[in-house]
């Protein structure tokens, strides 16, 4: 059943999904004894030629009349599925308004997230903005500061749809010094991807006019972290988004509600949520999102900066720690690949620890900077596996190993972890987050 | 009936709904309460000009400057959101304060969280200390070991901090407040005072090891195109489980690993 996938606690009492230290733990211990012998289904199947409980009698369900059209006029996931939420891992920081809400990956599946499972991270709590009160300026090296309203920019020629990754640069970033986190929710669940409605940052800036001096544009937050990043002109020109829509609907509060910057391909942390403001300027601000954090510490002391794109990576989602395998006999194998250079080309998956490769096969869209999904159909014998993945982009860009990365980098760097993840799955079944050699 | 009683609604709404943006955008002055009644015909009117002259812009989005949307922002304006100190000290504002008041305030508003001295309460950040640290297996980060700035320590004490009460510090205090946590990390003597005129004269120790994102060249090797699928090494073994490496639950957890 789908919730032997979650920790027991959470299935006995409906908790608030956060992982205190200890329940933290308990997750190593999931999916132990999951595995239904003789390869068929782990639900109780009727002796042979007893006929299906499920089936006879006809269920109760098909023969009541159910709930009524609106009885949930947003509309919510089935009760079924209520342990697919975000989860804190409440002592990862000292406070709630700021930290992080994680992305259930391991029960996703295509390419789009969900809107109200996208992860979160806030640096001052989430601020709630009228969207009639909303202003965004832009000013500084421009011919015309000016000011716009929502409607402003929802009435604004060229309105666009475009599809994105947004993954925070931190992601992974526990694991530099070895496996940590057991659930890819955790170790990978710092990224999203949707659908953005919005106009190109260009349109605006044009009507500004910006001076031929201006090389950087200042994005600020309306938030309480006033949240700011610097970002070059020439990415600003080219592809970032001024957006108030995600995946057909109004931005999340959660989500910079009114409306967002999308900046794609790069960090996080750059794409300024409740977005109130953009300057122009002739060099970068060293802000302390770009100087004390996001700047990535190597093993020679030295600090790499301005670090913006985020490099291809894949994570296999199922089989992962929180999604143990449950049967023997056909298995599909599920993740996610995606690359801030381009467009993910192809995926690789070694089933002992990067020794073999086979290419999985990409189904739906693959388009540059979005999450491209991977599967990988396979006959499961019961013996244990070192699930491994391997992402490549279009610019030739193959995604490294944790020692190739470490051999570079050192293990300090906390951002821009994009090293293949190894899941040792037992031949039970229960799946948990290793490091080979 | 039905229908056209539907179609009477929609366009009823729709007809307000064109005058309320009409309002909000065709208008290039800031609205004044007095002059609001004949406002409200003006922005009707408007909105219906509005309305015809979209037309061309939307068969023609590339011609961006004649898009009539938005209005010039205000100096006032400007100058209430325009917070912003560059490493060049572009945007320090007129002002100054001492160590000593800066001492003051921090004991009264950020000690709670940062420590007396800025070690750090519990898992809030630590401002203070690590000179030395950046090396090692357990680097600490802070103003006097890892930041390239001064100037980002103003802005954002001024932009962000005391958490929960940020844009409260006056200049002055914002000042005094950075020059206590100079004093704190040995990089300005007790009775030094701050302001915007020395301010150019602080540097940072650590600011010559900051180089730009150089990965398409150091990390070179990580275009392999041709990456081995068959054989590609030996035996290969488990080293390292989450259990084994995982935080203990009474153990000490690393602080500020979460970014
Ligand atoms: C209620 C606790 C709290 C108080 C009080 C507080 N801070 Fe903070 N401070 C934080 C938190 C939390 C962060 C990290 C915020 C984030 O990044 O999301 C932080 C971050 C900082 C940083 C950046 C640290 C780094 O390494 O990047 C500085 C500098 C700072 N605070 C200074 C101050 C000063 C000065 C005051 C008093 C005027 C103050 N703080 C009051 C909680 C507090």
């Amino acid at each position: 059943m789908s919730d032997t996938s979650l920790p027991p606690t959470e299935r006995a009492t409906g908790a608030k999904p956060s992982l205190s230290r200890r329940r933290f733990l308990n997750l190593a211990g999931i999916g132990a004894g999951a595995v239904a012998a003789g390869g068929g289904s782990a639900l109780a199947a009727p002796a042979a030629g007893t006929p299906d409980p499920n089936i006879v009698p006809v269920p109760d369900w098909t023969k009541t009349l159910g709930a009524p059209v609106n009885e949930n006029p947003y509309g919510k996931p089935s009760v079924f599925e209520k342990d697919v939420v975000r989860r804190e891992v409440t002592w990862l920081t000292a406070s709630s308004q700021s930290s992080v809400s994680f992305t259930p990956l391991y029960a996703l599946d295509s390419v789009i997230t969900p809107n109200g499972l996208c992860f979160v991270r806030h640096h001052g709590g989430q601020a709630e903005i009228d969207p009639d009160k909303y202003r965004l300026m832009i000013h500084g090296m421009v011919d015309k500061p000016l000011v716009f309203t929502l409607e402003d920019l929802k009435r604004m020629p060229g309105r666009v749809n475009r599809p994105y990754f947004l993954e925070c640069a931190a992601n992974s970033g526990m694991e530099w010094r070895g496996a940590q986190l057991n659930g890819c929710q955790f170790t990978h669940g710092m990224i999203h991807n949707l659908f953005y409605t919005g106009v190109p940052l260009k349109t605006l800036l044009d009507m500004a006019g910006v001076n031929p001096k201006g090389k950087w544009v200042l994005a600020e937050g309306a938030d309480a972290a006033v949240m700011t990043r610097s970002i070059p002109l020439e990415k600003a020109m080219n592809d970032c988004l001024v957006a108030f829509g995600m995946n057909g609907e109004a931005l999340r509060p959660e989500q910079g509600y009114p409306v967002r910057l999308v900046v794609p391909g790069w960090e996080g942390n750059m794409w300024v949520k409740w977005l109130r403001r953009l300057k122009i300027g002739d060099q970068p601000w060293q802000q302390r999102e770009e100087t004390s954090k996001y700047t990535d510490l190597l093993a020679d002391g030295r600090s790499r900066r301005f670090t913006f794109v985020m490099d291809a990576k894949s994570v296999v989602t199922s089989p992962s720690p929180q999604a143990p395998l449950k049967h023997k006999g056909p298995n599909v194998l599920s993740g996610i690949a995606w690359s801030g250079r381009g467009t993910i080309a192809r995926v690789d998956v070694s089933l002992d620890g990067g020794r073999n490769w086979t290419t999985a096969r990409l189904d739906g869209p693959a388009t540059p900077m979005s999450m491209t999904r991977f599967y990988l159909d396979f006959d499961w014998a019961g013996q244990e596996l070192m699930v491994q993945s391997r992402a490549m982009d279009d610019t030739g860009y193959v995604q490294p190993t944790k020692q190739e990365l470490r051999a570079i980098r050192g293990t300090n760097s906390i951002y821009h972890n994009n090293g293949i993840q190894t899941w040792l799955v037992r031949s039970n079944g229960e799946t948990e987050n290793v490091e080979v050699g | 009936m039905w229908k056209s009683a539907e179609t009477l609604l929609a366009s009823a709404l729709l007809a307000g709904a064109l005058a309320v943006s009409g309002m909000a955008v065709a208008d290039p002055q800031p609205a004044k309460p007095a002059a609001k009644a004949e406002k409200d015909k003006a922005g009707a009117d408007k909105a219906r000009q509005a309305v015809n002259v979209a037309a061309p812009a939307a068969t023609a989005p590339t011609a961006a400057k004649t898009i009539a949307l938005g209005r010039p922002a205000l100096p006032e304006e400007i100058a209430a959101w325009n917070i912003d100190v560059r490493a060049d000290g572009e945007g320090l504002p007129p002002g100054k304060g001492s160590v000593k008041e800066g001492e003051e305030l921090f004991l009264q508003n950020c000690a709670q969280c940062h420590g007396e001295f800025g070690e750090g309460a519990g898992r809030w950040p630590v401002l203070a200390g690590g000179r030395g640290t950046l090396k090692s297996e357990r680097p600490e980060k802070t103003i006097g070991s890892f930041w390239p700035y001064a100037s980002t320590v103003y802005d954002y004490v001024h932009r962000a901090m005391p958490f929960g009460s940020n844009l409260s510090l006056s200049p002055d205090q914002t000042y005094a407040i950075v020059a206590y946590l100079l004093n704190l990390n040995d990089l300005v003597a007790e009775d030094y005072v701050l302001s915007k005129d020395n301010f150019p004269k602080v540097d940072l120790p650590n600011e010559a090891n900051f180089y730009d994102d150089d990965r398409e060249t150091s990390e070179k090797a990580f275009w392999k195109k041709n990456p081995c699928m068959k054989d590609c090494s030996g035996e290969v073994h488990v080293t390292a489980r989450a259990q084994i490496l995982n935080v203990t639950p009474d153990g000490d957890q690393p602080k500020g690993n979460l970014e």
